[in-house]
């Protein structure tokens, strides 16, 4: 229990502590040593896991995402550290500004590891409604009259997400009271779980569709993903890196617990076709999207929507297999797209821009940024020997075994994306240098250490892991 | 088993709520639509009070009591300043036309309805019945959203949304975590409101619409230059 | 034999009991209004004398009148006298009470409309065609409006005679419906439309631009006018025990039994009287809207009117 509320505690006592701080240098450093600590508290989990309580648990399915998240918001605040540097050498960020950044990345963590170790379906939703408004002032933060319009949006959007999603919740609180009995156990995930053979079937299947629109709205998926592209464009890159690489993760973490619940049902709909209409979408419009974009921030958004729309296709199909291949596939997009918003934050400092067309010739100008930036989109676009290849492989392979026609759209989807991440590569990284050059001091370090779990992963994944993955995959059902 | 009596005014204080939110949709003015949403906030917090006195549950009197005070009174106050001090257009833009709003609000409330009603036969009557309420509520408030183009308008219809929830929380007979659930929206809307101030967002961004920002953001321009 | 005798003086009674008190009606809505915007206001036997005064004036033509518009005064004012006399108004036993039916009633007043348009129009003077033409407009929209109220109510109680809706409601435990609250609202709103009261025609201007039921009979003089203004305050009267007998049937005799009767009298004229003075509070609190608004305003009407319809299946509280 103590190893939970550790994790919680850590970055709320490093938030107050931040938002007090005034020196700005001191400060990131110790938001990065906030965020590691709170690392190693999570990885605690992996070796003792705390039993449950009515409203915090660890499961299968937690553990992993809550290392992943601490480690990512870890590596990112050591990224944030040089990046905010430049930021205020340019003054486009001021000290007292910073101090709120701060302070406020430590909430964001919070919010999010609260969301994942809830085991309380309103915990949850306080959780995620927490995050939501943290990232909306971040997205904010440059006070330009385009990140104001996107945090506004942003806003919107979320907020009309969250009060659906909410609207779900109370349905499945309807759907367990008549079962279990009034009360805070009929909310909690371990009973919900335990007992969601003998709930209704017709409320889940309403409740679901709120959530699925609701959740969804965070995850990205088309038609509800208006507010991503802007709200990773006009936001600092740590956030567009924490937003892309965790929180659409947390969100889809929520859609997937429902998801169990609804598959421990026998009369509920499965919720496979809903969310593979989603994906599909999601996919083939945001890899059509690609080839338009002129920002670098922005194409890596849409890029987010695209490998979004492939985890909620994968889940859709269903199965162990592709189960399995989802948990991966959310797993390493994370770490890769974190680590290519890594790089897209320094390769925009150094170049003053964030368009595409001021951008050429990395690989020559800056060999270790821009070699960095290459093998991170050659990663996401899914080219072995990275971990992507590897879980794309498993969800087209299990799509042929299930539904061979669905294969269809998702090999074309991913063609259509790899082509326009392929195109903008060669733009970006290869040529004669283009633009302005500014020198930087820049900590490659996260960047290499993410795209070197990629690699390995492609090649071995530790026993746990796998084992783990099949028991969540197994929960997760058709 | 709850009397007779109660259930109808429980109804009664349901309807009203949403026959406010049709009056939302209404009205072309902004001040009408901050009036019309200061009404259904007391409606709401009339029937969040009920919903305590029936139920016995005094926890309920703290939603209430949030919803008069901070709906009914504060905010009102707080956007009728903002559209003062900002020099907002008195008249909404409305994207589709009145008796069109209308139209298509009877049909979510109809909508809502079938989706509710054959979902929920396990439920107690005053639950079910006041589930569709605030499912309509809530489809109005999102119509509302997308209708009507004006940064006031579009909080007042998250608020008339948030307002249904609320609805749909309070009659859920012992649903934990209900005041919570108002005290965190009522700091979200806070935000919104706080931050409509602050940062001077005035008209319509388009807010919905993808293609305005990207225009604008150059990502099109540039194809161009 | 006596039954039937008591029965037909009831019958004049009403007839006699709506033409007095439609003049009190009317003169007590512009009181209250007076003293609301602090005028001391004309006393309530004004419209009396007023009504009383153009009865003894000549009634002037216009050279190219045709009967049309010599006949309309007398047909209308009948039309309406025979509606306000069918609602019940103290009691449910009446003789007439079988054609209290409200479809027969939407078709007397809209018989009486159609003649008072063709009236407006005969003489051919603009401001004739501009009343009718703005008449009709309205008419269009407050038809349907009217007939979904109808519609909900029949759905509901499985008749469209007032008298048994009356009953229906007063007998049986109907408590706070859902859906007559919402009928309730909307026939008030077409019945502001079809009196032509603020905000949608004003009935006391002379402005060119906004009048509508004041033009359509600008022509008209002397017992001619008469008529037509006591047609106006039957209208307004009968809209008012309408919809009282409906939604507030609570005091109406529902026998022919003395103390009832005087019951039922005293509730009427208490509901008449409380009417009148909600309705003088609501037009001094609101301003007229522009015409365009007035297919909104009656669009709303006829949307709230099948709210109420989709309601009945919600509110069946079983």
């Amino acid at each position: 229990m103590t190893q939970i509320v550790a994790i919680l505690i850590i970055p709320l006592v490093a938030a107050l502590v931040l938002a007090a701080l005034p020196w700005h240098r001191f400060a990131a450093w110790l938001n990065a040593l906030a965020s590691f600590s709170t690392f190693l508290a999570a990885s605690s989990l992996l070796y003792a896991r705390p039993e449950a309580t009515i409203l915090l648990f660890i499961d299968d399915f937690n553990v992993y995402l809550v290392v992943l998240t601490t480690f990512v918001a870890f590596t990112t605040s050591w990224f944030s550290a040089s990046y905010i540097e430049h930021e205020v050498e340019i003054k486009r960020l001021t000290p007292a500004s910073l101090r709120f950044y701060h302070a406020m990345y430590q909430v964001l963590t919070f919010a999010m590891l609260l969301a994942l170790v809830a085991n309380n379906i309103g915990l949850m939703w306080v959780g995620v409604e927490a995050a939501t408004l943290t990232t909306v002032v971040m997205v904010g933060l440059y006070r330009t009259r385009e990140s104001l319009e996107a945090a506004w949006k942003y806003f919107i959007l979320g907020s009309v997400g969250i009060a659906l999603a909410l609207f779900g919740t109370m349905l499945v609180y309807l759907a367990a009271q008549s079962v279990m009995g009034e009360g805070v156990e009929a909310l909690a995930w371990t009973g919900l779980q335990a007992r969601a053979a003998s709930f209704d079937p017709a409320l889940l299947n309403l409740a679901f569709v709120f959530l699925l629109v609701g959740y969804g709205t965070k995850v990205g998926l088309a038609p509800l993903h208006a507010w991503l592209p802007d709200a990773h464009a006009e936001g600092p890159t740590p956030i567009s890196a924490v937003l892309s690489g965790l929180l659409l993760n947390v969100a889809l973490y929520a859609l997937l617990r429902y998801k169990m619940i609804l598959a421990g049902n026998e009369g509920a709909i499965t919720p496979g076709p809903l969310m593979l209409a989603m994906g599909t979408s999601s996919l083939l419009l945001a890899g059509l999207m690609l080839y338009r974009r002129r920002d670098i921030k922005r194409m890596f958004a849409y890029s987010s929507i695209e490998h979004m729309g492939i985890i909620a296709f994968t889940f859709g199909i269903g199965g162990p297999l592709a189960n399995f291949a989802g948990l991966l596939h959310m797993a390493l997009h994370s770490l890769t797209k974190s680590a290519i918003f890594f790089a897209v934050g320094h390769i925009s400092q150094v170049k003053g821009s964030q368009k595409l067309a001021d951008m050429g010739g990395l690989t020559t100008s800056h060999p270790a940024l821009g070699w960095g930036f290459v093998l991170g989109v050659l990663s996401i676009a899914g080219l072995p020997p990275m971990g992507l290849f590897m879980s794309e492989f498993l969800v087209v392979t299990s799509a042929m075994a299930r539904q061979p026609w669905l294969a269809v759209p998702l090999v074309a989807g991913l063609a259509l994306a790899f082509g326009a991440l392929v195109l903008r590569l060669q733009q970006v990284a290869f040529g004669a240098p283009r633009g302005q050059s500014a020198p930087i001091s820049a900590s490659l370090v996260p960047l290499y250490l993410h795209l070197g779990m990629v690699f390995v992963a492609g090649l071995w994944l530790p026993r746990p892991l796998v084992v783990w993955f099949q028991n969540v995959a197994s929960l997760l059902g058709g | 088993m709850i009397g007779r009596i109660e259930f109808d005014i429980a109804h009664a204080l349901s309807a009203s709520v949403l026959l406010l939110s049709f009056a939302l949709l209404y009205q072309r003015r902004v001040s009408g639509v901050i009036e019309a949403f200061a009404l259904q906030a007391v409606a709401v917090a009339a029937a969040a009070a009920w919903q305590a006195f029936t139920q016995d549950a005094p926890h309920l009197y703290i939603t209430a009591l949030i919803a008069l005070l901070f709906k009914a009174m504060v905010i009102p106050i707080a956007l009728s300043r903002i559209v003062r001090k900002l020099g907002m257009h008195k008249t909404i833009e409305t994207v589709l036309g009145v008796n069109l709003a209308l139209l298509a609000g009877v049909g979510l409330v109809a909508l809502s309805i079938l989706l509710v009603f054959p979902a929920t036969s396990v439920a107690a009557v005053l639950t079910r019945e006041n589930l569709a309420l605030a499912l309509s509520i809530v489809l109005l408030g999102l119509l509302m959203m997308i209708t009507r183009r004006n940064a006031v308008t579009q909080v007042i219809g998250f608020m008339s949304l948030e307002n249904g929830l609320v609805l749909a929380a309070v009659g859920v007979k012992g649903m934990p975590l209900v005041v919570e659930m108002s005290i965190a929206f009522s700091v979200l809307i806070a935000f919104l409101v706080f931050g409509m101030f602050i940062f001077r967002i005035r008209e319509r961004f388009d807010t919905l619409d993808l293609q305005y920002l990207e225009a604008f953001r150059g990502d099109h321009q540039s194809e161009r230059s | 034999m006596t039954g039937a005798i008591v029965a037909i003086v009831l019958q004049l009674a009403q007839l006699g009991l709506v033409l007095v008190l439609a003049p009190a009606a009317t003169g007590l809505v512009r009181l209250v209004k007076a003293r609301l915007l602090g005028r001391r206001g004309p006393p309530l036997v004004q419209p009396y004398r007023d009504l009383a005064k153009l009865l003894r004036k000549e009634a002037v033509m216009a050279d190219n009148a045709s009967w049309v518009y010599r006949v309309t005064p007398y047909i209308v004012f009948a039309l309406l006298w025979l509606a306000a006399a069918l609602v019940p108004t103290f009691t449910t036993r009446l003789p007439f009470s079988p054609a209290a039916d409200l479809i027969a009633l939407v078709a007397l007043l809209g018989s009486a409309r159609f003649l008072q348009a063709l009236a407006g129009m005969d003489v051919g003077t603009s401001f004739g065609g501009i009343g009718s033409s703005r008449e009709m407009m309205i008419a269009t929209l407050a038809e349907p409006a009217v007939l979904m109220v109808i519609f909900t109510i029949s759905l509901f109680i499985h008749s469209t005679s007032i008298p048994s809706i009356a009953e229906f409601v007063l007998g049986s435990e109907v408590g706070i419906r859902v859906s007559f609250l919402l009928a309730l609202i909307s026939l008030t709103m077409v019945a502001i439309a079809e009196t032509g009261r603020i905000p949608i025609d004003n009935p006391a201007t002379h402005l060119e631009l906004t009048m509508v039921h004041e033009a359509m009979v600008l022509e008209y003089s002397g017992r001619h006018l008469a008529l037509i203004e006591a047609a106006g305050m039957l209208r307004l009267l009968f809209y008012l025990s309408l919809i009282a007998g409906i939604f507030v049937p609570w005091g109406l005799a529902e026998s022919g039994a003395g103390p009832a009767i005087a019951i039922g009298v005293a509730a009427y004229v208490a509901k008449t009287v409380g009417g009148s003075i909600l309705l003088g509070v609501f037009e001094v609190s609101i301003a007229k809207m522009r015409v365009f608004r007035v297919a909104e305003f009656l669009g709303g009407a006829l949307l709230l009117g099948l709210l109420g319809a989709i309601f009945l299946y919600v509110s069946t509280g079983t």
